[in-house]
């Protein structure tokens, strides 16, 4: 039986040394990924960013208990940074995820970054496809935990929940450009910890200061209230929920369980999950294109032919610039060379 | 391809709760550019088996510092071939006297390391028993 039928029908091992051929870009992994492919697009894929300590484990843990309840299967994906220095990876999302071992309908995947800077890994998207097509009902996927502008996950998931604790800064720092614009949930954890109520209203005013930016026309006073009656009246616009949780207890999940099911909800209804869809599937795309064009660049262009053009430069007899612009058109002329 | 990192479990069975050995040894495998995926304390051999063989590592390294390596190692080698794992090197490490390491090495368990070791020996023959066991490996499509 083939790898890929084998992952169909829930072989776990097999899905193991699968996710292993394609992390590490194995010959094979893109025969494994065209043959998967049609078995993908059933899985609800969830996304869980925040910064280090925050709890995304934790409170994976607790909520991955509350979904196996309700009878989901779930795929993991645990991301954790590699060195700069030595390549090498300390993976240890797992010791939270204490409670989720021996349940057959759980599968959990730690991933090292291995020196991509957004949150994921660059196989990361192909390793939902994977778990998408094992059968999973709910992929969950944490990336590294991010500062502020890593955004990735926004793009690979249908769902994002943004993990925050009090005590992080003020409305400002809500403010700013970030992982808070891609929330389409917001947990504010260690609820139990003081200023969780401070905490939580610099991000209500944050959302409604965005919303209010959003409208134009209407008196300034009265924004916040025309954005308030917008959302009783018109349900295609989801408002994004913050909800205080506390990981350790299981206090709040509940809660965020049910803002889970509900966005999933909406963005079905309002179709809304087909331009995610569109927009995930484009990102793939487009980072095949880039990763199999600089594949083939490197190829064409040889040692030698680089180490001449660094000698021109550093003779100042042309520039940087210049050169990569003379590399591209040297590509062009070959590439087009060897198709005839 | 032989330049992707080596992928490694680091985990402590039982129930001793002394894990700053696990935590070097996890560290100096980092630094020699090794991926630990690093489970934490208290794990049963069920635990241990059944993450090795989600995360598909090369090789497992437990800690033993309670004495009751000829309880758990047995049982983590047995789960191990049920699971289809039985190629996956085991390394032991912590405290286990020294006319215990050969009943150890009867079981099938690929190294032992005691106090004192280095962590560059211990790094270099995680690298040596994982390389040379490539070739059991069978990834076929």
């Amino acid at each position: 039986m083939s790898l890929t039928k084998q992952i169909i029908s829930g072989d776990r091992r097999a899905l193991a040394q699968a996710l292993t051929l394609i992390e590490n870009d194995d010959h094979s992994s893109q025969h494994i990924l065209t043959d998967v492919y049609r078995h993908t697009g059933c899985a609800h894929l969830i996304g869980i960013t925040g910064i280090p300590g925050v709890g995304k484990s934790t409170l994976i843990n607790s909520l991955a208990k509350l979904m196996r309840k309700s009878g989901d299967k779930l795929g993991l994906l645990a991301i954790d940074p590699s060195s700069q220095f030595s390549q090498g990876a300390i993976l240890g999302d797992r010791i939270r995820m204490k409670d989720l071992l021996g349940d057959e309908g759980i599968f959990i995947r730690s991933m090292a970054s291995r020196g991509v800077l957004g949150g994921l890994s660059s196989t990361t998207a192909a390793a939902v496809d994977l778990l998408d097509a094992a059968g999973f009902d709910r992929v969950i996927v944490e990336t590294v935990g991010v500062g502020q502008s890593e955004v990735d996950i926004a793009s690979n998931a249908q769902t994002s929940i943004v993990v925050l604790c009090p005590g992080l800064g003020d409305s400002i720092q809500a403010a700013k450009s970030g992982i808070l614009e891609i929330a389409d949930i917001i947990v504010i954890n260690k609820s139990d910890y003081p200023e969780v109520n401070l905490t939580k209203s610099y991000l209500r005013e944050m959302i409604d200061i965005g919303s209010a930016a959003q409208t134009s026309g209407s008196e300034t006073q009265n924004i916040i209230d025309d954005i308030n009656e917008k959302l009783d009246t018109d349900s295609s616009i989801w408002e994004v929920p913050i909800i205080t949780t506390v990981a350790t207890t299981g206090e709040g999940i509940g809660d965020l369980f049910e803002q889970l099911l509900a966005h999933y909800e909406h963005i079905k209804s309002t179709g809304e999950i087909i331009r995610r869809r569109h927009s995930r599937l484009r990102a793939i795309f487009e980072s095949q294109l880039r990763k199999q064009l600089y594949t083939k660049l490197s190829q064409m262009l040889s040692e030698d032919y680089c180490l001449r053009q660094l000698e021109v430069i550093m003779e100042r007899e042309t520039d940087p610039y210049t050169a990569a612009t003379n590399c591209i058109k040297h590509f062009e002329t070959n590439y087009i060379g060897d198709e005839d | 391809m032989s330049d992707n990192p080596i992928r490694i479990l680091i985990a402590k069975p039982g129930l001793d709760g002394h894990d700053r050995g696990a935590k070097i040894i996890a560290r100096a495998l980092r630094d020699a550019g090794l991926e630990v995926i690093y489970t934490g304390l208290r794990q049963s051999p069920m635990m241990i088996v059944e993450a090795a063989m989600q995360e598909d590592v090369k090789a497992i390294g437990v800690s033993i510092l309670s004495g009751a390596h000829q309880v758990l190692v047995p049982r983590i080698i047995n789960l191990l071939h049920e699971k289809g794992l039985g190629h996956v090197p085991l390394l032991v490490g912590g405290i286990i006297p020294e006319n215990d390491v050969d009943e150890l090495f009867q079981l099938g368990v690929a190294g032992v390391f005691g106090p004192g070791t280095s962590t560059s020996d211990i790094v270099s023959l995680v690298q040596d028993v994982v390389s040379s066991n490539k070739n059991k490996i069978n990834y076929s499509a």
